[in-house]
């Protein structure tokens, strides 16, 4: 692409690359020159994982052979969210919104919708209850409760594409920022705006660029933390495998803001797509001369470097960040000195996630009274959340602020499969909590959920069910901070050691009713003595089962069992006589060789040598077998 | 060891690329690593050694380095590395049960090479592909909606394919 | 100085702009207990031992690193503060091995006074803890991870204070640990051996290889002819670990306590320190007259040596080939005093007392045997020579003076100041300005040269020949000379360089100074004891060492002239290039 030499070119490169993109929405007459049909395929890591690949390679193979290849464009988006309905395509301009399309549904597609004019009604997303086919994402009701803002652009665009963000207004605000406002005026309209950050905290966005901006220094840097590191929270990797302008964008708009030049984005390793997204779209804007020197003729420099990540959860936390983008061991430090005081390399700095970064474009361009209309009065704007577990709609899902966590569950998300019962849902990742069934009318806004007991955390939301045992998560995460804490200050690297130990003891039977004492005078002191936030709350997801799900924990140590029917040690298997009808299927699959009996004769499982594997209640085909 | 002399000197000539490539830039030691990583498969001894005196970064804070994050890794892989994902969404999905059904599949532990340098078993963190859950990345690939009984299965295909690859 | 106002357990006080919660608090008469915290060496937070509540911040806060503001609140003593505090050692001891008993450090241990401190009576978190093998190999030093708080002070000496960066963080979460890079032998890798770690170290997770069993043996035999040496910062030193005040010279009682431990000899490695410059100082000449390799550096530092060796082995020729006092006097024991004195040289067992953890390494050096034998047996430390003393019963601080054997025994003021940074080359000028100019000097004392300054210069005029010396101290000082002797810009022609801060006074195997006591003291407690040597050296009624008589006459009747050819064979050394890693890449 070529250099945009100022903000009236880059307002004009808009207007002519956002014809483009209505011609292919239908939003705009086709014409001559253009493709008459757009294929969207979904690129995103989860569609990519159920071959969405193999998919946009198999239809261009086959629309180079029907000689369509000229009328019929495929274009690679970002994610659309409805991840376990992938690989998704839309067709456009009617907007046909296709599921699990798989290489062999090709064929079918071209032929009969690219040519003939048929949409394949077996791939349309079925609208649950209903016999009715969705045929575009306006009926779906995953969709409907929505409102984009940070993942505007994700499944709209190609990622790879420069022209098309452009098109949807990327570098309007920055632009904007450059040529009409002092880097004050940048920072106010933050302020105004009530954006909190999205990594967990909720510190106030502007806030953070203020105090930055408020110290001199030779050298400032713009620090975008993309190390998302809670397990089930994926937003920040489809920001940037989406729509990776919009990051480098709100980056640029904080260095005009701090007066910084330099920024990076420490990204995790594991991440390989948005990686790469992320290098070619830094790539083409600073061909484009929107990042490097002199952006848009005004004079003013700014360039990020890419770091990763190597696999270290600490590293989410902003001065552990700080430290391994310096290249060393990710060890958090005392703060203050803040960031923006002392931050990369000792030099005044600020840390942002992606979503928060995402989100600031759409601020500076539409304004700040826009933002502050969406959301609640203590978070403005939307969250993105990453629904995942024990429902029927796993996805991406971006809210208004203050909606409750029933209507992301039940309206978005669909109930809970198999007419389960809904248990819990887990907030914040290793950090937060789990609320139960009597906390789902909550407002989901940053005070809401710690008043209710758990937190935002970066938007991880793993619903639970009646199957999963709340002793059992809470040592899960407890595994997890145990084996992802850097170990610098005893209160983590000792204190959750040991609340580990409790746990497994609990589950496996052996917890006596000291240990939750035990278990409560550990999380205090870990809370009030730990060097950094995630040493801090590492507590959480006990203190927060402790309060919701005290009769699970009294269960495991009074009664010696796991109501849950998940805690091996406090199983037991048994086959009622009046079911089983003698198979031997059972005993024939039983690894232990645990299970007896004769052929039509009932069966009996000897507790002595029941390893609690599970494996004959999957064999049995009478339901005789129980675990309790 | 075995002389791999020639090899070796291929392999550090392009690891010699890598450091003056990043020598300049601070602080970019851990870029270095995981591309020494690339290059070497893991990152031994000597490999830290060298990148230490040519970086002029004493080896203590390389192994300090090479030891607190868990992507870097000292000792040799298998051909193909399990790595069964233990993020949240995964383990409500059953990973956990994966994880144990491939270690007795495998006979060996997490972190563990078998015998035959053929399989590494790794748990993993989120890869963010939760809608898939409960996924297994093998090597690059990402596996979704396992069940226990996959993991037999899979661990043939790979077998076969290792066997059909040295054919 | 910007003051500010801060209020802490509601007494006023005011301090600089800058200063932390830890230091306001000591000058508002409350001494917050830390553990990782060492001044001028470490500052962290980490331990969370010196936790407080801070008006309007949510969580405790770490006093050690948090910086006082105008009118910042502090309570230092509430509940939370105790419960925080003592929950968070009682974690320490839970993954602590219970063994205070059989510990080097039981009694000046941190961890334990902590414990004290909290009156911690029983432990209500135990469980599983971590277990490291305990790294005996080096000759100098010992670890024992297991006894690791992870209070970083080894490492921060090490990285900041010494440059050399052997010991680092290693691994993460419960198991994380602090030593070299995969374990290595510290002998075997480019550590100096100074054991400034050791003296850090809070508890006994690092301490000095301990040969006391070979000295208790060696005087038990009845068929050997076992004699000691000290050195220069051992009389000075000792004096602490008996209660005497820091600073206080104890030669006499030293002697005194040696002759009761029941060595045959007790002789002073001062008079070695005398033989040294004679050496070194003629070398010098030679080299400067003689076109030799300048600037040129000294060499008894064995921490020094070591580090030169595999950090600088392109540089080794500017090391002075005379060796350090110590391998002079070992040599001498085994050859000089058994002529004079008619004993059977193989009978002798030579003990050296050092302030020092490398000089066991020099010690055990394959070439220091120009005797025939080994010139040294077995070096102990300050801290082993104490508790030798101390098992043996004697009154150190009541004992009588009592004076050194001869011939070995009576050294210089110039033998003295070896001891402290500065000190060589002071002696070291005193000698070489009277040689060359044949006048006696109008000032004895060279001030430039003393003192805890990173780098301290001198010109001294001999006969109009400028000399320019250099002394630096700490091996991290040492390595920005060395780079400058490499590049060619380094423009002196003499430079002294000691291993550890403060010089020999600071040595790795002097008494330990814990963490409090560096918070209280008017000064450096390296200072404190350098200027101990300094009223020593004025005392002295032979200040300079070519006026030693016993020096003289061991060149008269023994060695010839310095740098003679007896003087080369047993004074004079050679050193090994070292590799900075092992990188047998070709292999």
């Amino acid at each position: 692409m070529n250099r945009v030499e100022n903000f009236e070119a880059l307002k004009a490169l808009q207007v002519q690359e956002s014809e483009k993109l209505n011609v292919r929405e239908g939003l705009a007459p086709t014409q001559a020159n253009l493709a008459r049909h757009h294929v969207l395929i979904c690129a995103g890591t989860g569609c990519t994982s159920s071959l969405s690949g193999e998919v946009k390679k198999e239809l261009e193979a086959k629309l180079v052979e029907m000689n369509l290849d000229g009328e019929i464009d495929v274009v690679q988006t970002g994610c659309f969210g409805f991840c376990n309905l992938g690989p998704i395509m839309v067709v456009y301009p009617e907007g046909t919104f296709y599921t699990k399309v798989k290489p062999e549904d090709v064929a079918e597609i071209a032929e009969s919708h690219l040519k003939g004019g048929q949409v394949v009604e077996r791939l349309l997303y079925t609208i649950p209850g209903t016999e009715t086919k969705a045929q575009d994402m306006s009926h779906i009701p995953f969709f409907q409760k929505q409102q984009r803002i940070a993942l505007r652009n994700c499944g709209k665009i190609d990622p790879e594409r420069i022209e098309e963000a452009i098109a949807h207004n990327a570098y309007q605000g920055l632009g904007k920022a450059l040529t009409e406002m002092q880097p004050k005026d940048v920072i106010q309209t933050l302020l105004d705006s009530g954006l909190r950050g999205r990594g967990g905290a909720g510190f106030p966005t502007g806030k953070k660029w203020m105090f930055a901006a408020g110290y001199d220094a030779d050298e400032k840097y713009v620090v975008c933390n993309a190390d998302e590191g809670d397990p089930g929270a994926f937003m920040d990797r489809s920001v940037l495998e989406g729509d990776p302008h919009s990051v480098i964008e709100a980056m640029a708009l904080g260095g005009y803001a701090i007066n910084a030049h330099q920024g990076y984005v420490y990204i995790r390793a594991e991440y390989p797509i948005a990686v790469h997204r992320l290098q070619i779209a830094i790539d083409q804007a600073r061909e484009a001369g929107l990042l490097g020197k002199n952006i848009l003729g005004t004079g003013f420099d700014f360039d990020i470097d890419i770091r990763l990540g190597a696999g270290a959860f600490v590293c989410g936390e902003e001065t552990a960040l700080l430290t391994s983008v310096e290249g060393r061991r990710g060890e958090p430090r005392p703060r203050p000195p803040f960031p923006a005081e002392k931050g990369l390399w000792d030099k005044p700095s600020f840390v942002n996630n992606v979503e928060t970064l995402a989100n600031i474009p759409a601020i500076m361009t539409k304004g700040a009274d826009w933002y502050t209309s969406i959301g609640t009065e203590d978070s403005r704007g939307t969250k993105v959340f990453a629904m995942a577990g024990k429902v029927n709609n796993i996805g991406l899902v971006e809210v208004p602020m203050g909606t409750t966590l029933r209507e992301l569950i039940y309206d978005i998300g669909g109930g809970i499969p198999g007419g389960k019962a809904f248990k819990a849902a887990q907030t914040g990742g290793p950090s937060g909590g789990c609320l139960p069934a009597s906390a789902l009318d909550t407002p989901i806004d940053f005070g809401s959920l710690i008043k209710a007991g758990s937190m935002m955390g970066s938007g991880g939301l793993i619903v639970m069910d009646e199957t999963d045992c709340m002793v059992d998560i809470a040592k899960f995460f407890l595994e997890f901070t145990q084996d992802e804490s850097c170990g610098k200050c005893p209160p983590c690297r000792i204190g959750t050691k040991r609340m580990l130990e409790i746990l497994t003891k609990i589950t496996e039977g052996e917890g006596t009713e000291a240990d939750i004492e035990h278990l409560e005078t550990l999380a205090q002191t870990i809370s009030a003595s730990a060097l950094c936030a995630l040493g801090q709350t590492a507590p959480n997801p006990v203190l927060a089962t402790l309060k919701f799900f005290k009769d699970e924990y009294e269960a495991h140590i009074k009664e010696k069992k796991c109501p849950a029917g998940v805690c091996k040690n406090l199983l037991q298997y048994t086959i009622d006589p009046e079911k089983c009808k003698g198979c031997t299927l059972c005993a024939r699959n039983c690894p232990a060789d645990a299970i007896t009996g004769t052929v039509k004769q009932p069966h009996t499982i000897d507790p002595a040598k029941c390893i609690k594997c599970g494996t004959c209640i999957e064999k049995c085909k009478f339901g005789a077998i129980s675990r309790q | 060891m075995t002389c791999t002399c020639g090899q070796n000197q291929a392999l550090y000539a392009q690891l010699d690329e890598v450091i003056n490539a990043h020598k300049d830039q601070p602080g970019s030691l851990i870029s270095v690593l995981h591309k020494a990583q690339g290059i070497f498969g893991y990152l031994p001894e000597e490999v830290q050694a060298y990148v230490a005196e040519k970086m002029d970064i004493p080896l203590s804070e390389i192994y300090g380095v090479v030891t607190f994050y868990a992507l870097f890794s000292m000792n040799k892989k298998g051909k193909y590395t399990f790595n069964v994902c233990l993020g949240t969404a995964c383990y409500v999905k059953g990973s956990g049960k994966l994880m144990e059904k491939l270690q007795e599949e495998l006979g060996i532990g997490v972190g563990e090479t078998t015998e035959d340098g053929l399989f590494t078993i790794e748990g993993c963190r989120c890869v963010g592909a939760c809608g898939l859950a409960p996924v297994m990345t093998i090597n690059d690939k990402v596996h979704g909606h396992l069940t226990v009984d996959d993991i037999p299965k899979l661990v043939n295909e790979y077998r076969e394919l290792a066997k059909a690859e040295e054919n | 100085m910007e003051m500010v106002n801060v209020i802490i357990d509601g007494v006023q006080v005011q301090v600089e702009k800058g200063t932390t919660v830890l230091q306001a608090a000591q000058k508002a008469g409350i001494n917050i207990p830390t553990l990782c915290y060492l001044k001028d060496v470490n500052a962290i937070g980490a331990c969370r031992v010196c936790l407080v509540e801070i008006k309007g911040a949510k969580a405790l806060q770490p006093s050690c690193v948090y910086p006082v503001s105008e009118g910042l609140e502090v309570l230092t003593n509430t509940a939370k503060v105790r419960e925080a505090r003592k929950a968070v050692v009682e974690l320490l001891l839970s993954n602590h091995p219970a063994d205070c008993l059989n510990c080097v450090r039981s009694g000046s241990c941190e961890l334990q006074n902590l414990a004290q401190q909290m009156g911690i009576r029983e432990n209500r978190f135990l469980g599983e803890q971590s277990v490291f093998p305990i790294d005996d190999r080096s000759v100098a030093i010992v670890r024992d991870p297991n006894k690791c708080v992870y209070c970083r002070r080894c490492e921060a000496v090490c990285s900041k204070v010494q440059g050399v960066n052997i010991l680092g963080g290693i691994g993460r979460g419960f198991e994380s640990t602090v030593g070299p890079a995969f374990g290595h032998n510290l002998d075997d890798i480019n550590c100096s051996l100074c054991g400034q770690c050791v003296n850090v170290c809070p508890t006994g997770a690092l301490a000095e290889k301990d040969d006391t069993q070979k000295v208790w043996a060696a005087l038990a035999d009845p068929d050997k002819h076992v004699i000691v040496q000290f050195s220069p910062a051992v009389r000075i030193t000792i004096s602490e670990e008996f209660g005497l005040p820091m600073g206080t010279i104890s030669t006499g009682k030293m002697v005194a306590a040696l002759r009761r431990l029941g060595f045959d000899k007790v002789f002073d490695t001062n008079w070695s320190a005398d033989l040294t410059i004679m050496e070194e100082g003629n070398e010098l000449l030679d080299r400067l007259q003689n076109g030799g390799v300048l600037p040129m550096i000294t060499s008894c530092s064995p921490g020094w040596v070591k580090y030169c060796e595999s950090h600088f082995p392109d540089q080794l020729d500017h090391l002075s080939t005379a060796k350090s006092p110590q391998g002079m006097f070992g040599a001498m024991v085994k050859t000089y005093y058994p002529e004079t004195e008619g004993i059977d040289a193989s009978k002798i067992y030579s003990v050296s007392v050092m302030p020092c953890t490398a000089k066991k390494f020099e010690a055990a050096r394959p070439e220091l045997a120009d005797s025939g034998y080994r010139d040294v047996d077995v070096v102990v430390t300050v801290r082993e020579i104490a508790r030798m003393i101390k098992q043996a019963g004697i009154d150190f601080a009541n004992l009588p003076d009592e004076e050194c054997d001869a011939p070995m025994g009576v050294g210089t003021g110039a033998g003295t100041i070896f001891g402290a940074t500065g000190g060589v080359m002071e002696a070291a000028l005193r000698t070489v300005y009277e040689v060359v100019t044949g006048e006696t000097l109008p000032k004895i004392d060279f001030e430039a040269v003393r003192g805890l300054d990173g780098l301290k210069e001198a010109t001294v005029d001999l006969n109009g020949t400028k000399v320019k010396v250099a002394v630096v101290h700490t091996l991290a000082r040492a390595k920005e000379m060395m780079k400058k002797v490499r590049a060619g810009e380094a423009d002196y022609q003499f430079i002294e360089v000691m291993a550890c801060p403060g010089g020999c006074v600071g040595g790795g195997g002097t008494p330990i100074v814990n963490a409090l006591t560096r918070t209280m003291l008017p000064d450096d407690y390296r200072a404190i004891r350098g200027i101990g040597l300094y009223n020593d050296d004025k005392n002295l009624p032979l200040r300079k060492s070519h006026e030693n008589p016993f020096i003289v006459k061991a060149y008269e009747n023994f060695l010839g002239k310095p740098l003679g050819h007896k003087s080369h064979e047993l004074l004079h050394t050679h050193y090994t290039p070292r590799k900075l890693y092992n990188l047998d890449l070709n292999d």
